[in-house]
């Protein structure tokens, strides 16, 4: 039995969202900028419908998504585009520590370029403090741009207030909502969003493909592009249209749209009968991330006294992945955990599994059985768990190496 | 990363898992690496009067390939003496294990828990000796 719970990397597409693709391939393959041909207008009508899908799903009208190659590129409009058309208004960013790397490299980019950029501390679950956000506001900070849920550990962020701050100061809101877009209710109305990213491959869509929401009115946000040519996407994002990619996205959308009051439930249910049953069956184990406040398909554990990669040697039929520092070529632990105050030794001991549409309760008891086995077998040959046996904190110990 | 077979092989089926008794004079144990780094090795040899290591026992805390150099340290110090155990070099458990380059330090780490526990051994043995020549003095 090969089990995927990696839905936080990637998702398997959904059937139904490759059979609506599928004729835009070799039937409809025309150019959506073709003005004077039908195979043009029938691929214009395609993304018109992939538009209001996309726009439907956050409360958004369809003129304000922009299609772009996925939350990479849309995380890099939004932070480095902003920060080029507003750069005589301000010089200062304002975003967190634990955001994904296509929201804190733009950052750092910036940073080389002549602007200040604040990273946030968050607290042990993960959440920044909003009084710290509005002290952070100043006369010259033009953005912020805080995700709404960690691909790591799941934890979600009050967007909803962040938005209302933002907008009493008159400074831009961006998140990254790759990891909610599609599970969790969004608003860009109601949650005072002015640009949001998300991505196609996580809710069971194609990967290559994405939407930037830039909001129109109220206020009008401008976005110098990153990549320049044919002014395509009202000119933040020239390049022909992936029409079935996009056709992909927005049917993966509102597949999404029209179980919103249902699957969420599930995959928060599928979530918790995992972290109930290995509860059950190991002790010394740990939730990394916010307890409640979390993504529906996230959990992240701290296995203590075995290393993740190891873990995951153990039960390689199951698909996760792991803040161990040996599966990077870094060799440092996860920097979101460790922006949680996790210690560098429970951070090798963590995995993050991720439910999607298609876990079955099945699949998680099998998990749950194959994760306690192998961890109970991988603690017979821990000296640290022998320690913990003996009445040693291994934390108390002096180690030779640091 | 996929593993090669060598290295899957110990990982499943680890040689000489286990402990020895650290407090007996003819057991040295050494331990390596920290929890902070992700890997902790304890390596313990058992030997008779001649020096020879009769038993070898292994607990990691590390990745798969840490975990299979222990076992293939175990394994090869097993029926040396103990400065014939020193001779063993990382880049011979690379060689065998097949590392990657990401996980040498696993090699170096199998290499320097030997090197501890020889040097735990020959302590134990020299305050021995030490006790019994200033045990003889005292008479």
């Amino acid at each position: 039995m090969r089990v995927y719970l990696d839905n936080n990397a990637t998702t398997r597409v959904d059937p139904l969202v490759l059979e609506a693709m599928l004729p835009y391939f070799c039937e409809k393959y025309g150019n959506a900028a073709s003005r004077s041909h039908s195979f043009g207008w029938e691929a214009d009508e395609a993304v018109k419908k992939a538009r209001q899908q996309v726009a439907d799903l956050i409360g958004a009208a369809a003129e304000d998504i922009v299609f772009t190659s996925g939350a990479t590129e849309g995380n890099n409009i939004a932070i480095k585009g902003v920060a080029a058309m507003y750069a005589d208004k301000g010089r200062h960013v304002v975003t967190q520590s634990t955001e994904h790397k296509a929201v804190i490299d733009p950052c750092k980019y910036l940073e080389q370029h002549g602007f200040r950029v604040t990273f946030l501390p968050v607290d042990h679950w993960g959440r920044i403090d909003l009084q710290q956000l509005a002290d952070a506001i100043k006369e010259d900070t033009i953005l912020v741009s805080i995700m709404h849920g960690n691909n790591e550990i799941g934890t979600l962020q009050p967007i909803g207030e962040i938005g209302k701050l933002c907008k009493a100061r008159g400074v831009l809101f961006h998140t990254d909502c790759c990891q909610t877009f599609g599970k969790v209710p969004i608003n860009v109305q109601e949650m005072g969003i002015d640009l949001l990213t998300c991505s196609a491959h996580k809710i069971h869509g194609p990967k290559g493909v994405g939407a930037l929401y830039v909001r129109r009115k109220r206020p009008r946000v401008r976005c110098e592009p990153v990549l320049h040519g044919g002014g395509h996407e009202r000119g933040m994002r020239s390049g022909t249209l992936n029409v079935p990619g996009i056709v992909g996205l927005g049917q993966a959308a509102e597949l999404c749209r029209l179980h919103l009051d249902t699957e969420p439930a599930r995959l928060t249910a599928l979530r918790d009968q995992l972290w109930s049953g290995l509860q059950a069956r190991l002790d010394h184990i740990a939730l990394n991330g916010h307890p409640t406040e979390r993504t529906p398909s996230n959990l992240n554990v701290s296995f203590a006294y075995v290393e993740g990669e190891s873990l995951m040697m153990g039960i390689s039929d199951i698909a996760v992945s792991s803040g161990s520092a040996c599966t990077s070529a870094s060799l440092e632990p996860s920097y979101v955990l460790k922006a949680l105050g996790v210690g560098d030794d429970l951070a090798h001991s963590s995995i993050r599994f991720s439910v999607g549409r298609f876990n079955t309760e099945a699949e998680i008891e099998y998990t749950i059985d194959r994760v306690a086995a192998a961890v109970c077998k991988l603690r017979e040959m821990s000296p640290l768990y022998e320690m913990v046996q003996e009445g040693i904190d291994p934390s108390k110990v002096e180690w030779a190496e640091r | 990363m996929a593993y090669g077979d060598k290295i899957l092989d110990h990982y499943q089926n680890p040689r000489n898992v286990g402990a020895l008794d650290r407090n007996s004079e003819n057991v040295g144990t050494g331990i390596v690496g920290a929890p902070e780094c992700g890997d902790v090795l304890k390596l313990q040899i058992l030997v008779d009067e001649n020096e020879n290591i009769v038993d070898a026992r292994f607990k990691t805390f590390g990745c798969g390939s840490a975990i299979a150099s222990s076992s293939l340290a175990t394994e090869w110090v097993k029926g040396r003496t103990l400065d014939e155990a020193l001779e063993i070099k990382n880049t011979d458990i690379v060689r065998e294990l097949a590392l990657p380059p990401v996980k040498i330090h696993c090699s170096v780490l199998a290499e320097d828990a030997i090197r501890a526990a020889v040097a735990d051994l020959k302590a134990k043995r020299a305050a021995r000796a030490g006790t019994a020549e200033s045990g003889a003095g005292v008479k």
